[in-house]
Parts: structure tokens; C-alpha cells; sequence
């Protein structure tokens, strides 16, 4: 430290550079270690050898393309056998791709093999600079700058920069608004409804016949969807486009189960049902799998997504797993002998999203 | 250190070298063709670069096999459009396999299985893509980790590793788009699940969901989204950063392991003509022979086996492509009673956590690494000799714990078919990965940290003792040992040639002034110098010459049975003083 910085103490001047005590006491770079020539590059014998190796390589890789053309042509692509390890497969499928194998792997091992025999391997050494210009080069670079700068006469009008900066910076918002707006509609109440209305029959997915109280029995589990999305009744001219009943299954599918009326703990869920007969919508409410695992001894509802799982004789409660809410209860009753929906689910279906509350 | 003192074996090979060129080609003339270019572009200038040394590592070949499956994708992806069908709208399945004739289902479904069942060899191209698309991820995951251990990061690269952690968050995008677009059961119960994680996003998920999916799920926009994501939009952005990626490897010249003759001042290895073209050329053509190979015989998504996507249907044990499943298994481990409504509006970080958090989370701190260290070791210096993992123990301990916390993630993903497969309860099990991702890293950190710190220690013995010879000698009184050789100067330098970083409380001078007034500390500073405490507080210095030659006066130390107890009693009092421990706990 010079006499000067001792006289004027500065606070905050950087600690002088730590030297190392045993910086000196270090082993020195040996350099690189005596080259050991190859057996190719000593023995004549050795290096024809590699050359034969690396030849026939490149003659099987030729062999293979040929035998991919052929094999095209040739194999009937409907050609099924059981290979030995892989099972049953398609021959055709296995033929074009071991082909297509062998005619890739024999470049590249020919290559390296070529590479590694009988091209050079001594080591060549490049130098390295540091990645910093030099003074002068940054220098010069200030210059051409500040010269730009200048001479765009930036220093003597500011007004220039700042409008020219506002203006680059916002002519890409009516792009994007476009894009944004014109993404997809606002979803307004669209996830607050089902399909699910009033006297609407519930009807057995995929068959679409109505259900009767009979119908379900003590532990087995119905797959429902809404009157008019699913079998015969969805074909007809007036009937639901396939994008309506893709949009009925993902947000109107139900779970119909009946349980013992004495097993169920909560009355509501009771009385939404029919002698314990009880419609849940298969929807999870952590990201929308359709539950669709029922466990009837113990009348557990899991999801095979993330394994929420949900008690059914208590009004589909979580038990565990990463789901909050309980599947919501669709009301139902009987009518001419039917199950029919009393009404739309009382809450929104599926995944939690911010507005639901 | 600028002069590398060159083996003189090295010195001949280079002049012979040289000779055989001239002798062999006494007037070389270029090509027809490169004398029509060069006069039309100048071309021969840039020939120097055939020149550009490579220096050889096998696990320099990682990234590699990233860079040629990103090329295999390309190809075959290019192959898939040209029969791929990227509607939702819906079609009754006419084609040749059976079991969906007469099916409803998607023109994206259909058409999958046309690539698959009708389109000769379309399968072969099929499955290419996908495990290509596998081995794309691993190969990136691995290159990381390499990067990582190694240090290879480090000024000047710092932006490169940027670039890369980029490149590997939209590997996983786009691969997630683009087994999302068969539209079948199993991809489709992923999409729901991203429509479900996407809604549960603060304020704006309803919207964001509505506008990525042009409305309520499914819509049928979510396809056609996808897809241009998929072959157009990723891809760009993909190709683009990777061709920086690797202009920067150019630009900076790659690193290497340090060596007898490498130093941070040059590249030890061979030039790109010949030897590395055929080299990398024709590791490229391995890589696609691999994955033709493993495409033919292993059958990958086989979406004629889940059928057609129905939101009301769902399979048992439905995962994601391996390199989501951290993400899913986030979403299978986060509980429930996270969730809450509060003010009218509904907060769900178990979900937001787990998909939204995560995910970006995950790839910020990767990128933002470099600099953290950069700030703790107040190393500006630039780095082209890679660390040996054993000497950066808590970086390399940091990044094992990380991947023991991505692991259990990825393990929860599996965690139905762990339960059927072992007989075990599944609640259990995730439970048990709860605490896991919790304990785990603690424990790898501490037991890769030790595993370094021994490693070094083992490194020391053998510089300071060297190899046993198995020559036992009598020394005039009767006492036996065993003779051990010394290393000789290249396998030492291996060992010896690494910097033991100090923490700044050593390096930065001491924390009083000259008056022994203490200095000021900022709360920031303070900070630094704890974390820098962390990091190089237990360390292992290496051998010195000086140390070296103290060890060789302990010459008959390594007396067998005639002098046993001796030989042990000087063993262990050796032990003591060159275990080269330094914590400065105990000092």
C-alpha cells in the first residue's frame, strides 16, 4: 500500500489483493506427456487391418441402405411374427428399421473407427486469448459510438431519444392485442354451468339408455351422461355437434352409485339422492381427470391422476391427496320411472380457478 | 503462464506430422469447385477454421447426442407433416386396424394411426421422432449436468449457460406439445390437466385458459394450436438458440479437463480436419443408427393401444414423457388443504405450486446459478479448465441435492405403479415422498459434500505416497516395508493442479482497518461472506512441492509386521498433519 493511500483513508477501498503465502509453492505444468505412436501407426499389418475394418464397416452400411430398398419393395407390410426377446411385432416395421440401423451405424462406427485408427492422434495445441478487447479496440469502439451518437445530434436534442424510445417501445401492443383479443372468447359464466337441466334424464355412457332406480345395484358404479350427448338420441339432425358433446363429457359427466341409505353421513346428500342411490360429477376438483376409480368396499372415489380421493358416503369428501373440494352433488329424482336431474349442479364442476370463490 | 512447456514426444510427432503433409501433397491445389466458390465468396478465407481444435472427452459427447437428436427430430418431424393431420374435427375411423374401425375420433387421432398402420415405414418414422425426442431431453439433462459439475459455466460462459438452461425448458415444451398432439386417451388427460393447471393461476387462469384453448375444454383449437407451436414457433426459436449455442462453443473454444500441457491459456486436441469431422460426423450417424435400432425393436406411445381421447375416460396409471413427471409428481405430492378462498376469490398453490411456480422456477434458478457463485467466490476470472467435481465440493454437493429434489419429484409421478407393483399403499408412499423432498437433499448434500472432501484426501495420499509397488524391501535392521513408487509428473498433475478456493473471509483481507478499526459490513456483504463460508469452509488444499518433500523423509513409514506398531504410530500421526483438512471451525 502506498504512502498516499495510508494519508487519505478511504472506508470503502477495496482490500489490497490477497496473495497467496504458498502462491510460489506449486507443482509445475510438466507439458504434454510423451506421445505413444498407435499399433497402426508402427505396424504396417496393424494399419492395413484398420483399413479393412473401417472398409467393411462402410460396405455394411451400404448393404443395409440396399437392404431397407429392397426390404420396401419387397416384405408385405401386413407381415407379423413373434421374434425371439421383442414378442410379437410388426416384421415389416422391425425389418426397415434394423435396416435403416445398419446402414446408419455403419457410417458412423467406420468413421470414428477411421478417426481413431488411422487418422493422426497427436494432440494439437491451440493458444486462448482472453475474451475482453483490448484498450485501444474499446477505445475505438467508445469512438464510433459516441461519434453515432453525436453525430445523429442525440446530445443536443433529448426529444429525439425519448420519442423514438416510446415509439419503439409501444408499436408492437396493437400486434399483440390483436393476437390476445382474438385468442378466445372471455369466459363469463361459461364454468358455472353444466348441460345438466331440469328433467333431464341421466342415461348410461357409452349404451345411452335411460336408468331406472332397479337398474343400479348395491356397489357397482354407472358411467352417466346428460340426455341428448350420448347414444341414439346424439345423432339426429337437431342433435348436439361433436364439439357439444366432447364439451358435455368433459364438464356434464357423472358418477351414479347406490349406496346403503345408512352407510351416507350428511342428510343433504340423502336427499339429493334416490334411496341412496347418488349422482357425483366425475370431474376431480384438483385439475379435471375424470375420477374414475371406484373402490366399492370401502366406496372410495380416486383419482387415477393424481390420486385425490374422495369418501362417497361422505358427500365426496377429500381423504386424501391434492384435491380441496368435494365432488359436487348432482340432484336427481325419479320421474316416470326414470332417474332424472332435478336441477344443474348447485356449485361450478372441475378445477378450482380464481373467481369461483 | 503463457510458455506450455511440451513433451518432446509431442514436439517430434508435430514436425513429422508436418513433413508427411508436405511429402504427400508437394503442391496442394484446391478443388475446381472450392476455386469457383472462393471466387464468388471469398471461401477459402474461412478455411482456417478446419484448423480449430477439439479438445476429447467422453463427456464432451453428451451434448452431442442432444445436438444429433434435435437434428434426428427435425428430419422425421419434417417426414410426420406431411401425412399428420392437426384437426380436431371429428371422423369415423376407416383405416386398416380393426379394433377402431367404425370409432369416432379425431382427424389428429385418425391420422396418427394412418402414419402408423397405413403409411409404409411411417411407424419406423414415427417411433424415431419419439425416442429421439427421448434421447433429445436426456442427452440435454445430461449435457447439463456436466456443464454443471465441471464448472464449464463459469465466466466467460456465463451466457451460454443461459442460452442452454433456455433451450432446456423449450425441449420440454416442445416435447410436451408434441405428444399432445395424437389426441389420444392418454395425451388428451394430460392437455386436461394443463387446462386445469393453468386456471388455477392467480387473477387470470380463467382467461388464460379461455384464450389458450380458444374457450371452454376441449374446444377444437387446442390441436391446431399445439401443432403450430409444435413444428413451427418452438422449433424456430429452438434452432435459433441452439445456433448460438453453438457459435458461442466456437467463439470461446470449448473447454477442457485440465492435464499435463492443457492450461486455461490454450485447447489441447485435435483439429476439426480431419479428425474431428469424422469424429463428430460420424457420431452423428451412431446416434441416428441408435435410435433407428432402438425405434425398430421397442415400441414407444402406442396410441392405438389407449384409443381415441374421451374427457370422460381415463386410464389407470397415466403419466406424463419422463421428463414431466417432476412437474406431475409436484402435483401428486402438493396436499390439498393448500387450497382456500378468501375475499370472494379462490387461491389453489398446491396447484399453481407444483405446474406454474415450478416449471419456470425450476429453470430460473438454474440460469441465475453462475451468477450466484460468480457473486459468493468474487472469482471474475476467466475459466477454460474445467473443475474436477471432487474439488468443488458443495457446488458438486448443491447440484446432487437438486437432482435428489427432482428425483423424488419424478418418483412421486409414479407412484400408482409403485404401489400395485411392490404391494405398498399408495398414500403411504406419497407421504413418505412428502418428507423425503424435504430430508433427501439434506442428506445427499452432506454425503456427496464428504464423498468430495475423502475423495481430495485419497488424491493427496497418493501424490504424498504414491502407488504401492507390491516390492517388499528389509532394510539392514530387519524391519520390512513395502516400497510405494511415486507418480510421476503427468498422472500428478492431475491431482495437484486445482486452486482450493478460500472463503472471502480469508481472501478479502482483514476485516479491520489499519487502526483496527472494523470495517463496515453491509448486510448484503455479510451475507456474501457467509455463503462463502458455506461454500469453502471445509476444503482440501492440494499437495505442494514442499509437502511432497517432507512426505519422502517419512520414507520407511510404510513398515510391514517387523516394525508394525512404529509403522502404524507414524501412519496415524502422518494422518494428522497431512490430512490437509482445513476448516476454519477448527483452527
Amino acid at each position: 500500500m502506498s504512502e498516499d493511500q495510508i494519508a487519505v483513508h478511504d472506508p470503502h477501498a477495496k482490500p489490497a489483493t490477497y496473495v497467496e503465502p504458498e502462491a510460489a509453492d506449486r507443482f509445475e505444468n510438466p507439458g504434454l506427456p510423451p506421445h505413444r505412436p498407435r499399433r497402426a501407426d508402427v505396424d504396417d499389418d496393424a494399419a492395413k487391418r484398420a483399413e479393412r475394418q473401417v472398409t467393411t464397416l462402410f460396405g455394411l452400411s451400404i448393404l443395409g441402405t440396399l437392404g431397407f430398398i429392397v426390404a420396401y419393395f419387397l416384405v408385405d407390410p401386413e407381415l407379423r411374427a413373434s421374434v425371439l426377446v421383442i414378442g410379437y411385432v410388426n416384421l415389416y416395421h422391425v425389418i426397415l428399421g434394423l435396416t435403416l440401423a445398419m446402414s446408419l451405424l455403419g457410417i458412423g462406427l467406420g468413421a470414428v473407427h477411421w478417426a481413431k485408427t488411422i487418422m493422426p492422434d497427436t494432440e494439437v495445441v491451440e493458444e486462448r486469448h482472453l475474451q475482453a478487447s483490448d484498450e485501444e479496440a474499446r477505445n475505438e469502439a467508445a469512438g464510433v459510438l459516441s461519434q453515432g451518437y453525436r453525430s445523429a445530434q442525440l446530445h443536443r436534442r433529448p426529444m429525439l431519444l425519448l420519442t423514438a424510445g416510446g415509439a419503439l417501445g409501444l408499436f408492437a401492443l396493437p400486434l399483440a392485442l390483436q393476437v390476445a383479443g382474438g385468442l378466445g372468447p372471455l369466459p363469463g359464466d361459461a364454468l358455472e354451468h353444466t348441460v345438466w337441466r331440469k328433467g333431464m334424464r341421466l342415461m348410461i355412457d357409452p349404451s345411452g339408455t335411460p336408468i331406472t332406480p332397479e337398474m343400479v345395484s348395491q356397489g357397482s358404479v354407472i358411467h352417466v351422461l346428460p340426455e341428448g350427448f350420448v347414444g341414439e338420441s346424439s345423432h339426429g339432425e337437431d342433435g348436439p355437434s361433436a364439439l357439444e358433446i366432447m364439451e358435455a363429457k368433459a364438464n356434464s359427466s357423472v358418477l351414479l352409485v347406490r349406496l346403503n341409505p345408512e352407510q351416507i353421513k350428511s342428510q343433504k346428500q340423502r336427499d339429493w339422492g334416490v334411496d341412496g342411490i347418488v349422482a357425483y360429477s366425475k370431474i376431480c376438483t384438483h385439475v379435471g381427470c375424470p375420477v374414475a376409480l371406484y373402490e366399492r368396499q370401502t366406496h372410495h372415489l380416486l383419482c387415477p391422476c393424481h390420486q385425490s380421493t374422495f369418501d362417497m358416503t361422505d358427500d365426496c369428501k377429500v381423504i386424501f391427496g391434492p384435491a380441496k373440494r368435494p365432488l359436487p352433488q348432482l340432484p336427481i329424482t325419479v320421474e316416470d320411472g326414470y332417474l332424472v336431474a332435478v336441477d344443474d349442479f348447485a356449485e361450478p364442476i372441475g378445477p378450482s380457478y380464481w373467481e369461483r370463490g | 503462464m503463457t510458455t506450455i512447456p511440451q513433451g518432446a514426444g509431442a514436439v517430434r510427432d508435430q514436425s513429422e506430422a508436418a513433413t508427411e503433409t508436405t511429402a504427400d501433397a508437394a503442391d496442394p491445389k484446391l478443388p475446381p469447385p472450392v476455386v469457383w466458390a472462393d471466387e464468388r465468396l471469398g471461401v477459402a478465407k474461412g478455411f482456417g477454421l478446419f484448423k480449430k481444435v477439439f479438445p476429447d472427452h467422453w463427456s464432451f459427447l453428451l451434448g452431442e447426442i442432444a445436438m444429433y437428436s434435435l437434428i434426428i427430430c427435425l428430419i422425421t418431424g419434417t417426414f410426420l407433416t406431411f401425412w399428420f393431420v392437426p384437426s380436431m374435427g371429428h371422423v369415423i375411423y376407416d383405416g386398416s386396424f380393426v379394433p377402431l374401425k367404425g370409432v369416432g375420433m379425431s382427424e389428429a387421432y385418425a391420422s396418427t394411426l394412418n402414419i402408423s398402420f397405413d403409411i409404409k415405414g411411417g411407424l419406423l418414422i414415427r417411433q424415431l421422432h419419439h425416442w429421439a425426442a427421448l434421447l433429445f431431453i436426456v442427452g440435454i439433462a445430461l449435457h447439463v449436468a456436466r456443464v454443471f459439475f465441471t464448472g464449464a459455466f463459469r465466466k466467460p460462459r456465463e451466457i451460454n449457460w443461459v442460452i442452454g438452461t433456455v433451450l432446456s425448458l423449450l425441449a420440454c415444451i416442445e416435447g410436451f406439445a408434441g405428444y399432445s398432439l395424437p389426441d389420444d386417451l392418454l395425451s388428451g388427460t394430460g392437455i386436461r390437466a394443463m387446462n386445469g393447471f393453468m386456471s388455477s393461476a392467480p387473477v387470470i387462469g380463467t382467461y388464460l385458459t379461455f384464450f389458450v384453448f380458444g374457450g371452454q375444454f376441449p374446444g377444437e383449437l387446442i390441436i391446431p394450436r399445439l401443432y403450430i407451436a409444435h413444428v413451427l414457433l418452438l422449433p424456430a426459436i429452438l434452432v435459433g438458440l441452439f445456433a448460438v449455442h453453438i457459435f458461442l462453443v466456437f467463439w470461446h473454444k470449448h473447454t477442457q479437463y485440465p492435464g499435463p500441457g492443457r492450461t486455461n491459456n490454450n485447447v489441447v486436441g485435435f483439429p476439426l480436419l480431419p479428425v474431428y469431422t469424422a469424429k463428430a460426423g460420424g457420431f452423428f450417424f451412431i446416434v441416428f443408427g441408435v435410435t433407428a435400432l432402438i425405434a425398430a425393436v421397442v415400441t414407444i406411445n402406442p396410441v392405438w393401444a389407449y384409443g381415441p381421447y374421451d374427457p370422460g375416460q381415463v386410464t389407470a396409471g397415466s403419466q406424463p414423457d419422463f421428463y414431466m413427471w417432476f412437474s406431475d409428481g409436484a402435483l401428486r405430492l402438493l396436499p390439498g388443504w393448500m387450497e382456500f378462498s378468501i375475499f370472494g376469490v379462490t387461491f389453489s398453490p398446491q396447484i399453481f405450486l407444483g405446474s406454474l411456480v415450478l416449471l419456470p422456477l425450476v429453470w430460473i434458478i438454474l440460469g441465475a446459478y453462475p451468477f450466484v457463485e460468480q457473486w459468493i467466490t468474487g472469482d471474475k476470472r476467466e475459466h477454460h479448465l474445467l473443475d474436477r467435481p471432487r474439488n468443488a465440493p458443495v457446488r458438486t454437493a448443491v447440484g446432487a441435492a437438486a437432482i435428489s429434489m427432482y428425483l423424488v419429484l419424478a418418483v412421486a409421478t409414479i407412484n400408482d405403479i409403485i404401489a400395485i407393483k411392490l404391494h405398498l399403499s399408495i398414500n403411504d408412499i406419497t407421504v413418505a415422498l412428502r418428507v423425503l423432498f424435504f430430508i433427501l437433499p439434506v442428506i445427499v448434500f452432506m454425503v456427496v459434500k464428504r464423498l468430495c472432501l475423502s475423495l481430495q484426501r485419497a488424491d493427496r495420499e497418493l501424490v504424498l505416497h504414491g502407488t504401492e509397488s507390491g516390492r517388499i524391501m528389509r532394510t539392514p535392521e530387519g524391519r520390512f516395508y513395502e516400497v510405494h513408487e511415486e507418480l510421476n509428473e503427468f498422472d500428478r498433475w492431475h491431482l495437484v493442479q486445482h486452486e482450493a478456493q478460500r472463503p472471502l473471509s480469508l481472501t478479502a483481507g482483514p476485516d479491520t482497518d489499519e487502526y483496527g478499526v472494523e470495517r463496515p459490513v453491509g448486510p448484503l456483504e455479510s451475507m456474501r461472506r457467509k455463503l462463502s463460508e458455506f461454500y469453502f469452509k471445509d476444503r482440501i488444499e492440494p499437495v505442494t512441492p514442499s509437502e511432497l518433500a517432507a512426505a519422502h523423509h517419512h520414507g520407511e513409514a510404510e513398515a510391514l509386521p517387523g516394525g508394525q506398531a512404529r509403522a502404524i504410530k507414524e501412519s496415524v500421526e502422518r494422518a494428522d498433519e497431512t490430512a490437509g483438512l482445513r476448516s476454519d471451525d477448527r483452527t
